[in-house]
């Protein structure tokens, strides 16, 4: 099913915008991610697709070839995976998963069929007659979606899905929510604010602020070529390189660096670009070493107002104090136009 | 265990404390199955003033019965749905009514009582009939089943509960089957009970209320001490007990599991 969102805004009451206008495309069996910091609109969104909330007059939501705007949560035919999964306490992982396809009146034997399916599909067997209170986070985030899944909705919503589990549980689980979704080949939004988990999961990811989608596309795209400041930032937690760009070269504290931009432009790196480098273009000072294991984590001074960290992959590194050569991978400067909007 | 004197202070005052309170009890019941009381136990045992109390009480007895029974299926029509209600719509017009429905709480049985009477004490059929102590019985004992309810209903996040059934197909009236009551069951276990207990040991509101015809069973017991033989009195007692008691430790045990829910 595709889903296509025009003009979907949302003012809460005291005239509080939580989402401005927003278009959004999205295609069959497509798994889409709403990335963003906590208050950007991305839950707000989730719930207007949902039909938990309605959108200010004027914005259209259509599932496919319908327009479901006006359609309440009980008609729309959703999925949708709570943030605390909102499991039934007072029914076994059976009766949970199968509660959507009762509703929907159907013959027992049938039911059963589609119950044992998807349980089949989410690993569920060892589980099925057990109370939700018997089950771990993880069996549970299953079970919730399994629920979700089960009377063949058009559309599955997943409101952070992983944020209730503990750190070690949540990389495992990831990997394994990213497989069974696809498996599924349902068309899929989820809304989460961790960016490891939105690329690993998702075909797209829109990032959102301040009620707005501030950029759409590939986890790839995103990262390559962020749209604004906010978005680099957001995704790769890139760095700012606070100089001036002026005849070819971005003139920072610590040096100068060749660099075509328009003047005023600002200028973005990620840690991962910065290198020692002997013969490098900047000069920094080492501030903290932190290791890794893989890697050393570096924070220099000295180059940019704020300090500057870049990732040392080797067996030694310099140590606290040392002034050091440093250098940025070429073309990896991220820059963006004066008149880039950002959030 | 008996080291230091004042750990034997602790144990003499404990136990002082509960043979104020229990002497009495005893006393009351043996006197309950004394053939005279005046003469003591040595005149003898006997179960001749339980089955007296019986013969002139029964009446009581069932009717006790009887009210506690319809004030609870009152308190369950009215009052589960109500909470619900003040569950779903957290707000500040639900906190002003969730005070209003607890005001019988505050105020004296006995102005309940009156004014019941004076609005009501004038239509014929129904001040002599057994409804009008219902009624006093469920305005009474709504707040306790309201409150159980709703405290359990809080502690669930109905909201979220109610949002995945709905997401799942159910409309309204089957999210208050299958997930708002199920749920909350141990709140309505809880206050079921105490709604029984309050109405079959309720006296103020009820002895404003009752015609000579009605007597519920505390109402009887203040009659008895008054106009009966003592022996009487104290088997009525016992027979109070008997009944209470159960209920008592039922009460004990659901609100124990509400408890437990709530944590």
């Amino acid at each position: 099913m595709t889903l296509k969102l025009t003009g979907v805004a949302k003012t809460f009451p005291g005239n509080i915008r939580a989402l401005a206008p927003v278009d959004l495309d999205i295609k069959e069996g497509e798994i889409v991610s709403l990335l963003g910091p906590s208050g950007c609109g991305k839950t707000t969104l989730l719930r207007i697709i949902a039909g938990l909330e309605t959108p200010d007059a004027g914005g259209v939501i259509r599932f496919g070839g319908d327009d479901v705007t006006a359609l309440s949560v009980i008609q729309r035919k959703v999925g949708m995976v709570f943030q605390s999964y909102a499991l039934f306490p007072n029914m076994s992982v059976r009766r949970n998963i199968g509660y959507g396809l009762k509703m929907q009146k159907l013959p027992k034997a049938e039911i059963d069929a589609r119950v044992d399916e998807v349980i089949a599909l989410c690993r569920l067997e060892p589980y099925a007659d057990r109370p939700i209170n018997a089950l771990s986070g993880g069996q549970r985030q299953r079970v919730a979606l399994a629920r979700a899944f089960a009377p063949r909705p058009r559309i599955l919503l997943l409101d952070e899905p992983l944020s209730a589990l503990d750190a070690a549980l949540r990389g495992q689980l990831r990997d394994e929510l990213a497989v069974l979704l696809r498996s599924f080949g349902i068309t899929a939004i989820f809304v989460t604010h961790d960016q490891t988990e939105a690329m690993a999961i998702a075909d797209r990811v829109a990032v959102m602020s301040h009620g707005n989608i501030a950029q759409i596309g590939t986890p790839e795209a995103l990262y390559r070529a962020p749209a604004s400041p906010f978005v680099a930032r957001f995704v790769g937690d890139a760095m700012p390189l606070a100089g001036r760009i002026s005849g070819g070269a971005l003139h920072l504290d610590g040096g100068a660096l060749p660099l075509e931009g328009a003047d005023g432009s600002t200028a973005y790196v990620r840690a991962e670009d910065v290198k020692l480098d002997d013969n490098g273009p900047l000069t920094g000072r080492i501030e903290a070493v932190t290791f890794l294991g893989t890697h050393y984590r570096i924070v220099l001074s000295g180059i940019t107002p704020d300090p500057l960290a870049l990732l040392h992959v080797g067996t030694s590194a310099p140590t606290v104090g040392e002034t050091v050569r440093i250098g940025i991978t070429p073309g990896a400067i991220l820059t963006f136009s004066p008149e880039t909007e950002d959030a | 265990m008996l080291k230091s004197p004042a750990k034997i202070l602790q144990l003499a005052v404990t136990l002082i404390a509960c043979a104020f309170l229990l002497v009495p009890t005893l006393q009351s019941v043996l006197a309950g199955v004394t053939v005279n009381y005046f003469q003591g136990v040595k005149s003898g045992l006997t179960l001749k003033w339980i089955w007296e109390v019986w013969d002139l009480y029964a009446a009581s007895i069932f009717l006790s019965i009887w009210l506690a029974f319809c004030c609870l299926i009152c308190t369950l029509i009215i009052g589960v749905p109500a909470a619900y209600g003040l569950a779903r719509n957290p707000g500040r017009m639900s906190r002003v009514l969730e005070e209003f429905i607890s005001l019988p709480l505050a105020i004296p049985g006995l102005a309940l009582a009156l004014a019941l009477l004076q609005v009501y004490g004038s239509v014929q059929g129904f001040r002599a009939h057994w409804s009008f102590i219902l009624v006093g019985h469920v305005l009474y004992t709504l707040p306790f089943m309201v409150r159980a309810v709703l405290s359990v209903m809080a502690a669930i996040d109905l909201k979220t509960l109610e949002e995945g059934a709905a997401s799942l197909g159910a409309p309204a009236w089957r999210r208050f089957i299958d997930i708002a009551v199920p749920n909350a069951l141990p709140g309505v276990l809880a206050g079921s009970l105490t709604v029984v207990t309050l109405s079959i040991g309720e006296f103020n509101l009820t002895w404003m209320l009752h015609t000579p015809f009605l007597k519920t069973l505390p109402v009887g017991l203040a009659d008895s001490y008054a106009s009966m033989r003592l022996e009487i009195a104290s088997a009525y007692t016992l027979v109070f007990f008997i009944m209470i008691v159960p209920l008592l430790m039922a009460m004990q045990w659901a609100s124990a599991r509400a408890q437990r829910i709530l944590k």
